[in-house]
C-alpha cells in the first residue's frame, strides 16, 4: 500500500466482481448465518425475500477479500518499481453499513472502494487514519452495500 | 401462539434487557482458515509476520468477530424469532485483538424499539453486542437494528 502521505480523498479503487453462487451462499450461511432464508430454498421462497439470497455479511467479507487482493497486486506494482510499501491496517472499525437490497443467486456484484476522509492519529504519531467508503452494485446497477471503513495506514515519515 | 410460530417476536425484546451467550473458544485453526478465504493479511495469517504488525501478534480478521458474533447471536436467540434480517449495522468498533484459545462471550443490550411505519407486520429492534474476553474485556461492539416480524400486526406492543 502507499503510506499515508500518497493516499488523497477522491482516490478510487476498481476492486473487481464477485458471483454468488448457490453453493457459496449456503456453505457461509451455515457457518456464520444459519437464517432460513439463507440456507433453504424453500424456506427462502416463503420468506419476504423471496428466494434464497447471500448473508449480508457474505456480501461485506468478499468486499474485504477484493480489497486485500487489490492491495498486494498494487503492492506488487511498487515493488516492482524499487518503491517501499506502507503497513495498511488493522482497521479500528466501519459504521453506516447498508444492505439495500438481497444478493441472490447468481447475482453479480461489483465491488469498489473510495477515499471520503484522511486525518492524521492521535494515539499513533507513525500512522495516519484513512476512511474508505466500499460499495456494491449488482449486474442490474443497483447499490447492494455500502459502508464507512476506517483503517490506520503507516506514515512515510515513519520510516525517514 | 400455536406450532410453527417462533418462539420470540418483536413484542419480546424490551428496552433495557440484558443478556448473554456463549462461552465459545476460537481456535487458531479457525482464524486462520478465515483469514485465508476472506481476510488474508499477514496479522490474520502468520505468528511471525503479525508479531511486527500494530495488532502485536496473531489476531482474528474484524470481519471474523462480526461473524463469530452473528453464529452465537444466531444460535444464542436469532434462530428462535420471526427475524426478518437486518437492514444494515450503524457501527462496530474493533477495540482489542481477539487471539487464537480465547474464550469469547456476546453480551446483548436491546437499546430500543419501535414499530415499523411501512410494514405493519413487523418492528424494529436496535441492539448493542459487545464481544467480551474470558477477563471480561470488551473486543468489539456492533451497534445495529434487526427486523423482527410482530406476534400481533398493529396490535398493542
Amino acid at each position: 500500500m502507499k503510506y499515508f502521505e500518497d493516499i488523497q480523498v477522491g482516490d478510487k479503487y476498481a476492486l473487481g466482481r464477485h458471483t454468488f453462487t448457490a453453493v457459496d451462499i449456503k456453505t457461509f450461511a451455515r457457518r456464520f448465518d444459519p437464517q432460513p432464508f439463507h440456507m433453504d430454498d424453500d424456506a427462502a421462497a416463503r420468506s419476504h425475500f423471496g428466494a434464497l439470497c447471500a448473508s449480508g455479511w457474505h456480501t461485506a467479507v468478499t468486499w474485504m477479500r477484493l480489497m486485500v487482493d487489490y492491495r498486494r497486486r498494487m503492492d506488487e506494482v511498487a515493488l516492482a518499481q524499487g518503491e517501499s510499501i506502507g503497513e495498511m491496517g488493522p482497521a479500528v472499525g466501519f459504521r453506516n453499513l447498508r444492505w439495500f437490497k438481497p444478493v441472490y443467486v447468481d447475482d453479480t456484484v461489483d465491488y469498489t472502494a473510495e477515499v471520503v476522509e484522511t486525518r492524521p492519529s492521535g494515539s499513533r504519531t507513525d500512522r495516519g487514519l484513512v476512511m474508505v467508503r466500499g460499495d456494491g452494485i449488482n449486474q442490474k446497477g443497483e447499490p447492494v452495500l455500502t459502508f464507512l471503513s476506517t483503517a490506520f495506514v503507516e506514515r512515510r515519515t515513519s520510516k525517514a | 401462539m400455536f406450532a410453527g410460530m417462533p418462539k420470540l417476536c418483536w413484542e419480546d425484546f424490551k428496552p433495557g434487557a440484558v443478556t448473554e451467550y456463549g462461552p465459545r473458544r476460537v481456535t487458531r485453526e479457525e482464524i486462520v482458515a478465515f483469514a485465508a478465504e476472506f481476510d488474508p493479511q499477514p496479522m490474520h495469517l502468520d505468528e511471525i509476520a503479525a508479531s511486527t504488525t500494530l495488532l502485536g501478534g496473531l489476531g482474528a480478521s474484524g470481519w471474523h468477530m462480526c461473524c463469530l458474533l452473528m453464529r452465537m447471536i444466531s444460535d444464542g436467540y436469532l434462530l428462535d424469532t420471526s427475524s426478518m434480517g437486518a437492514p444494515g449495522v450503524e457501527e462496530v468498533r474493533w477495540l482489542a485483538p481477539l487471539r487464537p484459545g480465547e474464550e469469547i462471550r456476546i453480551r446483548t443490550t436491546v437499546m430500543e424499539t419501535r414499530a415499523s411505519k411501512s410494514r405493519p407486520g413487523m418492528g424494529l429492534t436496535k441492539f448493542l453486542f459487545e464481544m467480551l474476553d474470558s477477563a471480561g474485556t470488551s473486543l468489539m461492539t456492533m451497534t445495529t437494528t434487526q427486523m423482527l416480524g410482530r406476534r400481533y400486526p398493529e396490535g398493542p406492543r
